[in-house]
């Protein structure tokens, strides 16, 4: 069913990093077969079988109006209206990936909107190429030999220990007292952003402490979480409950801000289109998460991590 | 009103129904989940075109009762399936943004 059985989630963390670190741009075919709004169908088919493609962008002077697929050329085979015009029966709302989006969005957007085919764009809008399954299993295949040639010959069995032992610290620590919570981020994963956030929710909410200071620690939380999925290579998230507070520890492994007065200024934002169309990077994380801390202590400098310190006070014995 | 009473007020198309009902506090427009993190509050009903996961996390975190996605914006199934095991309801609606705060906004005043 699915067209790329990679759970882009729970996967494997090396094969979590493989499509975290590639990016749509490594995979996509650059050369682009199109065909123009008033081609007819027949003609598109022609283009197919000579060309040996399945589907074809439609351009309008260069700009994207629609997609066109072999299952519209057979249809209109089928139905009599081989010789309309592609317009008239091409799909208008074309969903679109970006040429700097990580492999893993081409992988969730087949296994999730059914199409087989998504048209690339550029920063600047222009279409600068075309993904389909069969791009992204080739690119994997090249990359897994390579990783298992590395694990093979030893070098990589440091790596996974190490990976090993973060994995290991992700899940401990629940359930004691005072309670210790600690989760890993991956950068662009997007699939798992707001996971030690929901987890820190419940944790606070099964001690019973007052909703304010559970939105308070949550805001503070998700908007640090977010920032190393956005922002960073990828970090740690570790939480302390105790009986008068929150301890959150937000430590990423890089590459550092270079102008923190900034970062802490609202509405500043170094986050690229494609994080600001998922409704991120408005310039306003870093600014919630001081606001809902009591204290907020953070230190960063380019070439090393951006490590923070937030207490979020619970005001304990009031019933609220 | 109640959440489950949006279906019918505003004509929406309910995607996912496992929710606890209870009464709508008001609502918050917003794309920015940032902003949504700071201003919505408990029990409001978010009207936005922001269909993905994150949405849900953030609608969880906040405790938002609905998440109303307009423009007919395609619903991915594992924002479905995020919002089930959160017991957010959501609902999608061919309506602007503008048009459905407008709908919420007098439902909610009348009072009913």
């Amino acid at each position: 069913m699915e067209s790329i059985p990679i759970d882009t989630e729970g996967a494997s963390p090396v094969v979590l990093e493989l499509i975290y670190r590639l990016k749509v741009s490594d995979v996509m075919t650059r050369e682009l077969v199109t065909a123009a709004p008033g081609d007819s169908l027949r003609s598109v088919q022609h283009l197919m079988r000579d060309r040996g493609i399945t589907g074809a962008p439609v351009l309008d002077g260069g700009r994207l109006v629609g997609i066109v697929s072999i299952g519209d050329v057979i249809a209109a085979l089928d139905g009599g209206w081989i010789d309309e015009p592609t317009e008239s029966r091409m799909t208008r709302s074309v969903i679109v990936l970006e040429e700097d989006m990580p492999l893993s969005f081409a992988i969730s957007y087949l296994n999730r909107y059914g199409y087989r085919r998504f048209p690339v764009m550029s920063r600047d809008g222009a279409l600068v190429g075309i993904v389909t399954a069969a791009d992204i299993i080739r690119a994997l295949l090249v990359e897994m030999n390579r990783e298992v040639e590395r694990l093979e010959s030893g070098l990589a069995r440091e790596n996974a220990r190490q990976r090993a032992a973060q994995a290991a610290g992700a899940g401990g620590g629940e359930g004691r007292e005072p309670l210790l919570l600690s989760f890993t981020t991956r950068r662009f994963d997007f699939e798992n952003a707001g996971k030690a956030s929901t987890e820190l929710k419940k944790a606070l909410k099964g001690q019973g402490v007052d909703p304010a200071t559970i939105r308070r620690a949550a805001i503070a939380s998700y908007e640090l979480e977010l920032n190393q999925v956005i922002h960073s290579y990828g970090g740690i998230m570790e939480f302390s409950i105790g009986a008068d507070g929150v301890e959150i520890l937000a430590k990423d492994t890089g590459p550092g801000i270079p102008d923190l007065e900034s970062a802490l200024t609202e509405g500043f934002s170094t986050a690229n289109q494609w994080i600001r169309s998922l409704g991120f990077g408005a310039g306003l994380g870093l600014p919630n998460a001081k606001r809902s801390s009591d204290e907020f202590f953070i230190e960063s400098a380019p070439g090393s991590g951006t490590t923070v310190r937030a207490r979020v006070r619970i005001i304990s014995e009031e019933k609220a | 009103m109640n959440i489950s009473d949006l279906k019918g007020r505003l004509g929406l198309e309910e995607l996912q129904g496992a929710y606890e009902d209870r009464p709508l506090t008001g609502g918050y427009s917003s794309d920015l989940l940032s902003d949504v993190m700071a201003k919505a509050e408990k029990d409001q009903a978010l009207i936005t075109i922001q269909a993905h996961k994150n949405t849900v996390a953030v609608a969880t975190l906040v405790g938002l009762a609905a998440v109303i996605v307009c423009n007919a914006r395609p619903v991915p199934q594992d924002m479905i399936d995020a919002a089930r095991d959160e017991g957010v309801a959501v609902f999608r609606t061919g309506m602007t943004q503008f048009q459905a705060a407008g709908l919420l906004y007098a439902a909610l005043g009348s009072g009913a």
